[in-house]
């Protein structure tokens, strides 16, 4: 039932190989096979959007997709969008204060991330829906959407 | 979340002879809906067999006055793609408004239609526009397709490939959405042309179902205030601590309204 599956992909930038169960979440592999904890299991239902990573480019919820299925695509997490932390979204969610305690922070930050990417320059309105599957229990929204619009006037999209 | 093996098989007929071979597989699309029901542990498949290796299924086209689109088409392609976008925009529209920007990424026209959530969005513009399921054995009209709560006239083993909608007719969704969930509370689709007009109704009954009273009244002309005094048969509706039925039918009076306004006076990219 347990057969071992496996697995070879692409994780920011390095190419891994590894064999899983079919039953591990992406999330699961991406956490405590490869060490990479800055994507957050939140809600674990495909609601909160903490475990938002891109797959192939696109944000996806990790915790709601296989391992399995992420066979052969390119997966980006967080520790991978700037090798220093420094991508303009993290600098402007520091300096807008759209970040409390934290845990949301990395899904909010990879799906205005795959926003910026094809939206170089969202409305308020599309940076709100783009944020739609992505929950925060302290900061009230402001502070992320207004870190979201700085990134993209400072050129956010164009890394 | 029980065990399972797991097959991307590079064919449709390896699909097909998996899914055949062994009657607890369940075929995987997007699986936004499977995954979190295996991990709930309602449902335990043997093998679930990945559609994703054939990206065959995930075209869309037109053919012979027919938009086609693949099963596995996700809501965000269907979105975006011109050609939907040039055919049948309120389609689009409606796609671009299922679940969130990180779902339609992954979810599927083809799960959406083979679940039949009752409070699904693409089975209400499938009903509304008289399109047509296409499986590896026949060709369904939505009408004989859709026959419940979460229930559809599939066998077992039996795989949605693709849908097809009719052209030149319009179509549009209005959908009032629960507030946490984003789930349609009640969501209407009118869709024809000048001669006819069909709606359908998501989200407030046990499955979704036609309004066969505003269909009449629609026969004259489109107008959105014939939706205000439509007769909806309270049993048909559902009732729980979200709203009563009586509420809900009040939702959809609302919703076919502004469904109606909308084709009378299409406001474009905004609406939804």
């Amino acid at each position: 039932m347990d057969a071992q599956h496996l697995l070879k992909l692409t994780v920011n930038g390095r190419g891994v190989s590894e064999h899983v169960p079919p039953r591990t979440l992406l999330v699961d592999f991406l956490r405590e096979r490869l060490g990479l904890t800055g994507t957050h299991v939140g809600c674990d239902t495909t609601q909160c959007g903490a475990c938002t990573v891109h797959c192939d480019g696109q944000a996806i919820k990790s915790c709601t997709m296989l391992a399995v299925q992420a066979d052969g695509c390119a997966i980006t997490t967080i520790e991978g969008l700037h090798p220093e932390g420094r991508h303009p979204l993290q600098v402007s969610f520091r300096e807008e204060h759209g970040l409390q305690c934290g845990f949301c922070t990395p899904g909010m930050v990879m799906a205005a991330a795959a926003l910026l990417e094809s939206v170089p320059s969202p409305t308020e309105a599309e940076v709100r829906e783009a944020l739609e599957g992505n929950l925060c229990r302290c900061t009230g929204y402001q502070p992320i959407i207004a870190a979201v619009l700085a990134a993209a006037a400072k050129g956010g999209g164009e890394q | 979340m029980r065990g399972f093996a797991y097959s991307r098989p590079g064919t449709l007929s390896d699909i097909l002879d998996r899914l055949a071979e062994d009657t607890e597989a369940r075929p995987l699309a997007g699986g936004m809906t499977l995954l979190p029901t295996l991990k709930q542990r309602l449902s335990a498949p043997s093998e679930l067999v990945d559609l994703a290796g054939v990206p065959l299924l995930a075209e869309i086209e037109e053919d012979e006055g027919e938009l086609v689109i693949g099963a596995m088409a996700t809501h965000a392609s269907v979105a975006a793609s011109p050609l939907v976008n040039q055919l049948l925009p309120g389609l689009a529209r409606l796609a671009r408004h299922i679940g969130d920007a990180q779902v339609r990424n992954r979810g599927t026209i083809g799960g959406s239609v083979a679940n039949n959530d009752p409070a699904a969005d693409y089975p209400a513009a499938l009903l509304a526009s008289g399109a047509a399921v296409v499986t590896d054995r026949r060709e369904l009209p939505a009408d004989d397709f859709f026959t419940g709560l979460f229930d559809t006239a599939l066998e077992p083993g039996e795989l949605v490939l693709s849908v097809r909608f009719p052209l030149n007719r319009r179509l549009a969704y209005a959908k009032f959405r629960h507030p946490i969930s984003g789930y349609a509370m009640a969501g209407v689709c009118v869709a024809g042309d000048a001669d006819a007009w069909r709606v359908a109704v998501t989200g407030a009954g046990p499955g979704v179902f036609r309004l066969h009273d505003l269909e009449v009244r629609l026969s004259d002309r489109l107008d959105a205030r014939a939706a205000e005094t439509v007769d909806i048969p309270p049993g048909e509706l559902i009732s729980d601590f979200h709203a009563p039925s009586l509420y809900r039918a009040q939702l959809v009076r609302v919703m076919a309204g502004q469904a109606i306004a909308e084709l009378i006076a299409p406001s474009g990219s905004t609406a939804g």
